[in-house]
């Protein structure tokens, strides 16, 4: 399989205190980095999955791909062309090959165009007017299990999983190479995310799309990703294949995310919660390991020194200077 | 056995421009003293309805059409505001879903916790602040003699969840609604608040929880009861180990198939309940649940279903159980 999207030590920083300011109170660092050192690749028909809590720079890290962040350093090749350094017209050409799905279904579509319009906008922006824009519309709507009944249609109109649908209508207008999806099915009831979730399934075989789906829940990411990679602080902590990862978390911090997913199994309830505390703040990293804080099995070293990047198997790496032992087959 | 929340085939309606809306139909269920009870469904099966009758506060257009909501024995439907208004936060607290808007942000957490002790009139402000400070104690929060004066905005979101919890627990009440406590936060902490409630309702707390959600992980995790609602209806009712080993409608069935995390193996064909859920301005004849049910038969399109025992304390409205 070929690479699609190569990232490599990509750093997005934003500025949080204005540059009066920080001159006048004496701040010295008036920057956050929303994501550090981050390199991974998406291949092409390959599902990617980005995992982590709020505040974990997985959505930053899917905008500064289609340019939505600013990227401070590293690159994002697509295709083999470097996107960070071209300029905006030819960026708005490789724009077309990325398709971003946004968080919320109904508040990313346009309150005041109708479902006809809000598919026919893509087209008017990348200049081909030329189009039967009711045919297409009509043909997208088909692709995602809708139909021309809904052209009138506006948002507020629609259900969750409609508008749901909708967004991935968008997204494939331009005939994307890759789909970033963005918390797809959060909001959704468990009986539509599954149809939702289907839908992309069949779409990709289809179409040979790649997606990079971001989102924190373990369950779904489990059944549709091939690879995903856990963040914390902006930075990988662990990544590898998927069902590596469910059968070996070597990094604390995914072995904690894993179990605290509840078990709708009532003989299975947990009587342990291991993680303390909440995700620090970017602007106050914490020294060392930066899970340190939070770790129940930090040692002195945690607190000192910053792990380096480790692969433990090909394509399985974390970030943990004592990375938990593979559980025994039985567990499996 | 005595309960402190019943509701007998509660029957409410919503008049809009559109026409009249059946929100409830034939709601019962119990809420036992001292238990943790699951209300579970997806949107719009009337989960939210039931809570603001149990409270007393029904929208304006909302008609109570029949059946009662006993809290205590007294039914809260035939109260009088003055009477309404000594139970709410009282005996019957709440814990809302966004900790980021449920807490008022121009009052510090000192305020908000001894405001809503106003009843007690012979209580001095010191005592107040001193209750509320262990009450916080109790719940999590670090350094509370400090804290207490944070505004909401100082804390985090699951701090604020916690500082939420304290203030509907620090009356005692009988009984406390929790709606969907955790869908705003993360799954670490998610564990960690589910973990608290748990532990709280184990302690010194006297407190029966309602418990609703959309989650069956927490649902199972929580509560010892479950009922589930759809469309308006209550399908099917019993204790955890009951419905999720032995759920006998189909829609219960079909939600729990569902749901990723009961499923081992990994699958790009995820299941799924085919169809929409109906219009509670026109209701399906028969069985509300039959145009999307695998297992309809003749006699789900007559009339709608009465609950039928599956075991002692477990019933479903199925045709299957009773012909």
């Amino acid at each position: 399989m070929n690479e699609l999207l190569e990232i490599d030590d990509l750093v997005v920083r934003f500025r949080v205190v204005g540059m009066t300011k920080a001159l006048l109170k004496g701040i010295r660092d008036p920057f956050i980095d929303a994501v550090l050192n981050v390199s991974f690749d998406v291949k092409e028909g390959e599902t990617f999955g980005l995992v982590g809590e709020s505040g974990s720079g997985k959505t930053t890290l899917g905008r500064a791909i289609i340019g939505l962040a600013p990227t401070k350093s590293g690159s994002i090749k697509f295709k083999g062309v470097e996107l960070t350094t071209l300029g905006d017209g030819a960026f708005k050409q490789y724009r077309r090959n990325i398709a971003m799905m946004f968080q919320d279904p109904v508040a990313s579509l346009s309150p005041r165009l109708t479902v006809r319009s809000l598919l026919a906008e893509p087209f008017k922006i990348h200049n081909m007017r030329d189009r039967d824009l009711d045919a297409e519309a009509r043909r997208l709507l088909e692709m995602v299990g809708l139909n021309d009944s809904f052209f009138g249609r506006y948002p507020h109109e629609l259900s969750g999983g409609q508008a749901r649908r909708v967004g991935v209508a968008r997204a494939l207008s331009l005939e994307p190479k890759l789909i970033i999806a963005d918390e797809p099915t959060a909001g959704l009831d468990v009986s539509v995310q599954g149809e939702v979730l289907n839908l992309l399934a069949r779409l990709q075989s289809k179409l040979g799309l790649s997606y990079l789906i971001i989102t924190h829940n373990l369950p779904v990411i489990r059944h549709v990703s091939d690879r995903i990679a856990i963040m914390y602080l902006g930075r990988f902590v662990e990544y590898g294949r998927t069902e590596e990862i469910f059968r070996h978390a070597a990094h604390p911090y995914t072995r904690a995310l894993i179990s605290a997913v509840p078990q709708p199994d009532p003989d299975l309830r947990r009587e342990i919660v291991k993680l303390v505390g909440e995700i620090p703040s970017l602007a106050n990293r914490p020294s060392g390991c930066e899970f340190h804080t939070r770790c129940p099995f930090a040692r002195t070293e945690c607190r000192e020194s910053i792990p380096a990047q480790r692969e433990i198997a090909p394509g399985h790496g974390h970030r943990c200077h004592f990375p938990l032992p593979e559980p025994e087959a039985d567990a499996a | 056995m005595d309960h402190v929340l019943s509701i007998r085939n509660l029957t409410i309606d919503f008049d809009t421009p559109r026409g009249r809306v059946h929100a409830l139909r034939d709601v019962s269920l119990e809420v036992p003293h001292r238990k943790i009870v699951g209300i579970v469904g997806e949107s719009g099966c009337g989960k939210s309805t039931l809570i603001s009758a149990a409270l007393g506060l029904l929208a304006s257009n909302g008609t109570v059409r029949g059946g009662e909501v006993l809290f205590e024995g007294k039914d809260i439907l035939k109260m009088s505001q003055t009477d309404l208004r000594s139970i709410r936060g009282e005996r019957i607290s709440m814990v809302f879903q966004d900790p980021m808007t449920s807490l008022n942000p121009v009052l510090s957490v000192a305020q908000l916790m001894t405001d809503i002790q106003y009843r007690h009139l012979k209580r001095k402000p010191d005592e107040k602040r001193a209750r509320a400070i262990e009450m916080l104690r109790q719940v999590g929060i670090p350094d509370p003699e400090q804290r207490i004066d944070h505004y909401p905005f100082q804390f985090s979101g699951g701090m604020r969840q916690r500082i939420a919890i304290a203030m509907a627990l620090i009356t005692n009440p009988s009984l406390l609604i929790a709606d969907e406590p955790t869908t705003a936060l993360d799954v670490t902490l998610e564990a960690q608040i589910i973990h608290l409630l748990r532990e709280l309702h184990g302690s010194k707390f006297q407190s029966s929880i309602a418990f609703v959600s959309h989650n069956l992980g927490l649902i199972a995790e929580m509560c010892d009861e479950v009922v589930v609602m759809y469309a308006g209806e209550v399908i099917e009712q019993g204790s955890v180990r009951d419905l999720f080993h032995r759920p006998s409608h189909p829609y219960t069935q079909a939600l729990l198939t569902c749901d990723p995390a009961r499923i081992k193996k990994a699958t790009r064909e995820l299941p799924t309940i085919p169809g929409d859920v109906p219009n509670l301005i026109d209701l399906p004849q028969g069985c509300v649940f039959r145009p999307r049910c695998p297992k309809a038969f003749e006699p789900c399109g007559k009339t709608p279903p009465r609950p039928a025992a599956v075991a002692a304390g477990h019933e479903a409205r199925c045709f299957l159980l009773a012909p």
